[in-house]
């Protein structure tokens, strides 16, 4: 399924660019050729029934599943190539998950700093002064700045120094997404964001989803808030058996279904 | 009773005025030194080779690793200690041409069994961290091998705490057989005592005791550790 304004669309402007993905595994076939350009800016929501591909597809896009076949090319290489240094580009495209999943051993504040002081770390370690910091102290420093500012903008700076353990669901996945904003990635992958969190908690994370979206970051939301989907995307997928049978934008997606199945689904989630 | 007054009296005068506490002492500290070293390496060795069984295995190098490690665990899992350390003092070492002393040939062999013993009860220490753990590391741009180190390893050891404590009370145990190849342990002190007083009854039972307070003192510091580790569940 193309790009429905990929007339308009300069070379410059797509970040991700997905041709015929397919995935595996053994002999069951859960993507059957995935196409999907992605331009800066774009949130795109992806819904679909429960097994219907979407979060394999999500996964495939930055490896944490490896696609058996089909092209991915995000900054100028196709992540699909097994030669590819996948650690590299990860540090460019974040990724939210539906169980949080924060390091149970690090404090709140430490695992937002992690992997900016690794990746830190590493590039000092290579380049010594050209990489921009005088120490690793420094490099320390700025992380933790950047990780106070965030939990700020959170509203958990007193939380800091807790472990992970003691946060509500809402507060946990918050964390987790600034712990991938911390980063500064390109594109942000969300897994059901929302999924395993108790009502009561969805509207602060959705909230929080809504203020990165504004700020221009590319965002890939595989949900089963319609109503979020409706309000914030820009398009919206649906996939089942592994293909994308109709994207479109959100007011036309839910106003006016063509795909049959499509309809069916909507029927049963609005 | 009065006949055990007397074996008593018999032994301190052995264990102090003939000196036989300096034996005691020297064996205790080789019997610490044996258990302490082979625990610590045999954390390091038994944490890598565990690392190496869980890495994913679609390249050449991790499958060749795992197919030396699962033949490494194999062999150490397989003969008993004794035989290990007879078979490193008096064939492997010779064969190669090391001299090296009986402390230190029983401190290796104590490293290598106790690293294939850790390497199955890490293996199942980090199969029983949340596989998310290791997802949301690598998601950020961390190395499987960083992600090992920094998030999924500390978590790995807390869980199996208990047990790697059983794997020390076992080792300090397990040195009584370093005698095998002449290394004087807490058993040859005591049986040393024993052979010159020809009295055994007081030394043994002596023996005994302080193999039991080393044990209470270990499982002790194992609490301890357990407990500072689990601040990470503790909530505030």
């Amino acid at each position: 399924m193309s790009d429905t304004k990929a007339v308009n669309t300069t070379e410059e402007d797509i970040i991700l660019k997905v041709e015929g993905l397919k995935k595996d595994f053994d002999d069951k076939h859960v993507l059957n050729g995935i196409d999907l350009t992605v331009k800066r800016g774009d949130i795109i929501c992806v819904i679909g029934p429960s097994g219907s591909g979407k979060s394999t597809f999500l996964r495939c896009l930055n490896c944490m599943e490896d696609p058996t076949a089909g092209h991915i090319m995000f900054d100028g290489e196709d992540l699909a190539d097994m030669s590819v240094d996948i650690n590299v580009h990860r540090q460019n495209m974040g990724m939210v998950f539906q169980h949080f999943n924060l390091f149970n051993n690090k404090t709140v504040v430490q695992n937002i700093m992690l992997a900016p002081v690794h990746t830190g770390k590493k590039a000092f370690r290579k380049l010594k002064e050209k990489s921009g910091y005088k120490s690793v102290a420094e490099i320390k420093e700025k992380a933790q700045k950047e990780a106070m500012e965030l939990l700020k903008r959170i509203g958990l700076e007193e939380k800091a120094d807790v472990y992970p353990s003691t946060l509500s669901g809402g507060q946990k996945q918050r964390v987790a997404i600034v712990r991938a904003l911390a980063m500064k990635p390109k594109v942000i992958l969300f897994d059901e964001p929302t999924s395993a969190l108790d009502p009561e908690m969805v509207g602060e994370v959705l909230d929080l989803m809504r203020d990165v979206a504004k700020e221009g970051m590319t965002m890939i939301i595989v949900t089963h808030e319609m109503g979020f989907a409706r309000e914030v995307a820009n398009r919206v997928l649906f996939i089942d058996e592994g293909k994308i049978l109709e994207s479109g934008e959100p007011a036309e997606f839910f106003g006016n279904p063509r795909n049959a199945r499509l309809k069916d689904f909507l029927s049963k989630v609005l | 009773m009065g006949d055990f007054a007397q074996k008593w009296d018999r032994f301190l005068k052995y264990f102090i005025e003939y000196g036989g506490y300096k034996r005691v002492q020297e064996g205790l500290k080789n019997t610490l030194i044996i258990a302490v070293l082979g625990l610590l390496f045999g954390i390091l060795i038994g944490t890598l080779i565990a690392a190496v069984r869980v890495m994913p295995k679609y390249k050449r190098l991790p499958r060749i690793l795992n197919g030396f490690c699962s033949f490494y665990v194999g062999f150490f899992r397989g003969t008993p200690m004794v035989v290990q350390l007879l078979l490193f003092y008096y064939v492997l070492l010779p064969i190669i041409g090391v001299k090296i002393s009986s402390v230190q040939v029983s401190v290796l062999v104590f490293s290598l069994n106790s690293g294939a013993y850790i390497s199955e009860m890490m293996r199942a220490g980090i199969q029983s961290v949340d596989p998310g753990q290791m997802e949301a590391g690598r998601a950020v741009g961390l190395s499987f091998g960083a992600t090992m180190t920094m998030i999924v390893i500390p978590q790995a050891i807390k869980n199996i705490l208990p047990t790697l404590g059983n794997e020390f009370i076992a080792l300090i145990k397990e040195t009584s057989v370093v005698s095998f190849v002449g290394a004087s342990d807490l058993y040859v002190a005591f049986n040393y005592i024993g052979s010159n007083s020809y009295e055994f009854m007081v030394p043994y039972i002596v023996m005994a005791m302080i193999y039991i307070v080393m044990v209470v003192i270990i499982t002790i510091l194992i609490k301890l550790t357990e407990h500072y580790f689990a601040k990470s569940d503790r909530r505030k």
